[in-house]
């Protein structure tokens, strides 16, 4: 006898219905796959490879699947320094990434220019590209990282996803 | 041979273009009083001395001094291990050179780096472009009226740059001693 739906709970347990909101059951969805577009430009990259293999494992949180291409990722984890001439690609990738997407600042440089306070680096990736989570930290440990993806994964699961879909259908409808 | 004697071969060669070399702590250096003929004293230390590897240029910029840049060669030989170093001065007017690309090849991107961080030109180079900063960057960060902190650019849809906040820096560490809060960069003004 079959005894779990398709859906993946188990019917003998759970009954055979769940009740839940149309914004938590997308968001759980999302928040659980989070594909990381790891913009790896200095040490906090090491760090961030670190995060991705088997002792700390960030797929034990629905991550391990980073992409190299912006088209096939929703969180971009900006690990290292950005400097002006990488700027510009940074935000182009940004800018290449399919709604809903999200950013991690990982470590002080890429947060704010770190101790790099020169002609050459941009002071923190906030000048560019909205940044959801800021990791402190030179470079941060893996563990912070995973923390900052459980803090992302805390911030998807609170936004109103019909809401704002009713909203870009109400501009298009304009 | 020594690096000592082959400065003074160059020496014998080209004559007062080349100073007395001098020797500090086992390095060798010469003086080219003409950095027009830097090309050809480089060719004599390659095809006749065996000086077959350039290690570096580098450039430094004597801020309020006549002549401003001082130009520097390292050179090496593979063979016999020596290591000879040439300095040359450039005025402020004619910031210009001639290119070694024609002996070493691995000039090129030294000598781009020179012009991008200090401005020198290398004439007769195959490829005179900025390497670090981007084409249309305005300035040229290594010079000493260079502030550290940047200056204010804008190429759109290329890149900009804004003033880095110094907040009373430069941030220096300290060495040695203390915990990791006391040595982290900070602001530190420089003792009277």
């Amino acid at each position: 006898m079959r005894t779990e739906t398709e859906i993946g709970y188990n019917s003998k347990i759970e009954g055979d219905v769940i009740v839940t909101r149309v914004d938590a059951a997308l968001n759980w969805f999302r928040k659980n796959s989070v594909w990381p577009m790891p913009m790896g430009l200095a040490c906090c990259a090491i760090e961030l490879m670190a995060a991705g293999a088997s002792r700390f494992d960030i797929s034990r949180f629905g991550s391990e699947v980073m992409r190299f291409s912006p088209r096939q990722s929703d969180c971009m984890i900006v690990a290292g320094t950005v400097t002006y001439k990488m700027a510009g690609a940074v935000k182009r990738i940004y800018d290449q990434m399919p709604e809903p997407r999200w950013v991690i600042a990982m470590g002080a440089c890429a947060s704010t220019g770190g101790m790099y306070r020169s002609y050459a680096v941009l002071q923190g990736v906030d000048n560019i590209v909205p940044v959801d989570i800021y990791i402190s930290g030179c470079p941060p440990r893996p563990e912070a990282v995973l923390d900052a993806l459980m803090k992302l994964q805390a911030k998807i699961s609170t936004q109103p996803v019909l809401e704002n879909l009713m909203a870009v259908k109400a501009l298009q409808h304009h | 041979m020594t690096a000592l004697e082959s400065a003074k071969k160059i020496k014998a060669k080209f004559g007062d273009l080349i100073s007395e070399p001098a020797e500090f702590r086992g390095e060798t250096t010469v003086q080219l009083a003409d950095a027009e003929k830097i090309a050809e004293v480089c060719a004599c230390a390659k095809n006749d001395l065996g000086f077959d590897y350039l290690m570096d240029i580098s450039s430094v910029d004597n801020y309020g001094d006549d002549p401003r840049w001082m130009v520097v060669y390292h050179l090496r030989g593979l063979r016999h291990g020596g290591e000879l170093r040439i300095k040359t001065g450039v005025s402020e007017e004619k910031s210009e050179l001639p290119t070694v690309t024609t002996v070493w090849k691995t000039a090129d991107w030294h000598e781009r780096e020179i012009f991008d961080m200090m401005g020198l030109r290398f004439s007769g180079h195959p490829d005179l472009r900025r390497i670090l900063m981007w084409e249309g960057y305005p300035y040229f960060p290594l010079r000493k009226d260079f502030p550290l902190a940047g200056k204010p650019t804008e190429l759109p849809g290329v890149a900009f740059t804004k003033t880095a906040p110094l907040e009373g820096g430069p941030f220096v560490t300290v060495a040695g001693g203390g915990d990791a809060t006391g040595r982290e960069p900070r602001v530190r003004p420089p003792k009277e």
